[in-house]
């Protein structure tokens, strides 16, 4: 490979430079022929055709009127749209939205301050506290990564059963106020801040809380928002544990379950209903698909692949 | 090394309660519990009764959980190799200098937005007779659509798309990170010198980006392991159980019709842990591994 390498490299002054490989070189990397290029375009509009669509049909979908969706040919791009059936989501009796809506922020809010909060605590004390056992529970909470969460939901699911606590909000979140992929991020983090920093900091007679508060996590922002924006999907998107919880009781749904719910009722004629609640569980993840992929990337590759 | 101090001590232990308390109180304690559990029967109440011994494991050795896990493996593996070959197809393509790759790199990582359930009902809908745009264009091609969540092969292939489909914009990512640490002279040379296509990119690419393959291989593999919300969504595991996997089987015996079967469930929850904690051991190898190599 390095031969080859060798050959093609522009850069190599000591090779013998052919004409044509000279105007190769005057092309900037990467930037492909004409007939390249067109099959390129081809192959990626096909695909972005076939990957695209059901985001459009969710979107577009959501604002045609009841019915449009079963004409034939299919008329997304030429309905009278309007936001009719997000007031019927709004009114909707059977399945209400709202205090799903309600549920699924809750639930996806109070995952990630207690992530913070518990992951840098933990972390912090791993890293800059001298203490036994600190390998010990390190591996203690890596241990607790690679547990599938399915293969536990039994004992959890009758443990808060036998608290009587179906019926109450917080039995949503109550399993997932830890997590130990939240404290390897925050040492991972934590590990990177200068040594001379906190013996200077010690030796001013800084306290640990106020060191961790005041120094440490300003500097570690980007982990935190990480952390933060990982955390808060893992709450929103979470579906088989509501799923559970909410089976006895209505009130109890978030926003995933009611959308199935939804679906499942009034025998599939609702679509264009189904579909503006979607669209409502896509706000938040949407956004960050787009404007927050750097984040994305960094929380769910830094403890992986760096 | 001396001795810490009492005082740091505490509180470095102080530090660790909450993440501790938390983590023990629901994963670690509950993976005896199901120990526990899956030597138990239930009885008329729905609740755990007595002790029936290794029954609920010798469960395990029957056609039916064989067919299970029949299912999850070609479920796991459809999901990979696509969701993995797919994005990187795309991904290729999207390192050369051409306008609108960014345009393009957004619309296909848009799918990833879609939660498990969300996934599932826009693909019902996709494929819902009365609307399905799917069926229409077949039709206009003179096909007949099968029916996608009612016929055997079709249903977990259905399924698994949908699976795909999520996890591909993610994989998009994570591959599009790796290359973007590729030299772009070496990608030149190799599109230069006549390895285009597969061979270019199996023997030049592929090599350089492994850690980001092997990345997106060993997650994709756990999320699909762990696919419930798609096959309860779309299928209910059918028809004729041809769609019950691994998961979806724990949450049947336990959860649904009101089987109630703790006992049974925690007995397969035990064989995902152990899948599960194999995968995962893998992954933690190979991120020593990089980590050595920087």
């Amino acid at each position: 490979m390095s031969r080859l390498i060798e050959q093609t490299t522009p850069a190599s002054p000591a090779a013998p430079a052919g004409r044509a490989e000279l105007r190769r070189s005057k092309r900037s990397p990467n930037q492909p022929g004409r007939a390249a290029a067109t099959a390129t375009y081809v192959w990626l509009v096909l695909a972005a055709i076939v990957l695209l669509f059901p985001v459009l049909l969710t979107i577009v979908g959501g604002f045609l009127p009841e019915g449009q969706l079963v004409r034939r040919p299919p008329g997304l791009f030429n309905g009278h749209y309007s936001f009719g059936n997000y007031v019927a989501a709004w009114h909707e009796t059977v399945v209400p939205l709202l205090p799903a809506l309600a549920n699924s922020l809750f639930v996806g809010l109070v995952i990630m301050l207690a992530h913070l909060v518990t992951s840098c605590l933990a972390a912090y004390s791993l890293v800059f506290v001298r203490m036994p056992l600190r390998k010990t529970i390190f591996w203690l909470f890596m241990a607790t990564i690679m547990v599938p969460y399915e293969a536990i939901v039994v004992p959890n699911a009758l443990f808060i059963r036998s608290l009587g606590m179906e019926n109450n909000r917080w039995s949503l979140v109550l399993p997932f106020l830890a997590n130990g992929f939240g404290v390897f991020l925050m040492r991972q983090a934590f590990r990177q801040f200068p040594d001379e920093l906190r013996q200077a900091a010690l030796l001013d007679g800084c306290g640990h809380l106020r060191f961790l508060c005041g120094i440490v996590l300003p500097s570690v922002r980007p982990s935190l928002t990480a952390l933060a924006v990982w955390s808060f999907l893992q709450g929103w998107n979470m579906y088989f544990w509501p799923l559970i919880i909410s089976s006895s009781n209505n009130s109890m749904n978030t926003l995933q379950t009611a959308v199935f719910a939804l679906k499942s009722n009034g025998n599939g004629t609702q679509q264009a209903l189904v579909l503006a609640g979607v669209s409502i569980t896509l706000i938040p993840t949407l956004l960050l698909v787009i404007f927050g992929q750097r984040w994305f990337v960094r929380g769910f590759m830094a403890g992986a692949v760096k | 090394m001396r001795r810490p101090p009492v005082r740091e001590t505490l509180l470095g232990f102080g530090f660790c309660v909450p993440a501790l308390a938390g983590l023990g109180t629901f994963v670690i304690f509950p993976l005896f519990q199901a120990i526990f559990l899956a030597t138990r029967g239930t009885d008329i109440n729905g609740n755990p009764s007595r002790s029936v011994g290794l029954a609920n494991f010798a469960a395990l050795f029957t056609p039916e959980f064989g067919t299970t896990l029949l299912h999850t493996l070609l479920f796991t593996i459809f999901v990979v190799v696509v969701g993995v070959t797919l994005p990187l197809a795309l991904a290729l393509p999207l390192t050369q200098r051409l306008r609108g790759m960014r345009l393009f790199r957004t619309i296909f990582t848009l799918p990833f937005a879609y939660s498990a359930s969300a996934a599932s009902v826009i693909w019902l809908l996709m494929l819902d007779p009365s609307m399905s745009p799917v069926n229409w264009l077949l039709r206009l091609a003179g096909m007949t659509a099968p029916g996608w969540t009612t016929e055997s092969p079709w249903a977990l292939i259905t399924v698994a798309w949908a699976t795909t489909w999520v996890v591909a914009g993610f994989n998009l990512l994570v591959l599009s990170a790796g290359l973007a640490g590729v030299d772009e002279q070496v990608l030149e040379a190799a599109r230069i010198d006549g390895a285009t296509g597969l061979r270019g990119v199996s023997r030049v690419v592929l090599p350089m980006i492994s850690p980001s393959v092997f990345f997106a291989v060993v997650t994709t593999t756990l999320t699909s392991l762990q696919a419930l919300g798609q096959v309860q969504v779309m299928t209910d595991g059918g028809p004729n159980g041809s769609t019950t996997t691994l998961v979806f089987s724990i949450f049947h015996n336990a959860f649904e019709n009101g089987n109630n079967d703790y006992g049974l469930a925690s007995a397969q929850g035990l064989v995902l842990l152990i899948v599960g904690m194999a995968l995962a051991a893998v992954q933690f190898g190979v991120i020593e591994r990089r980590v050595h190599y920087r």
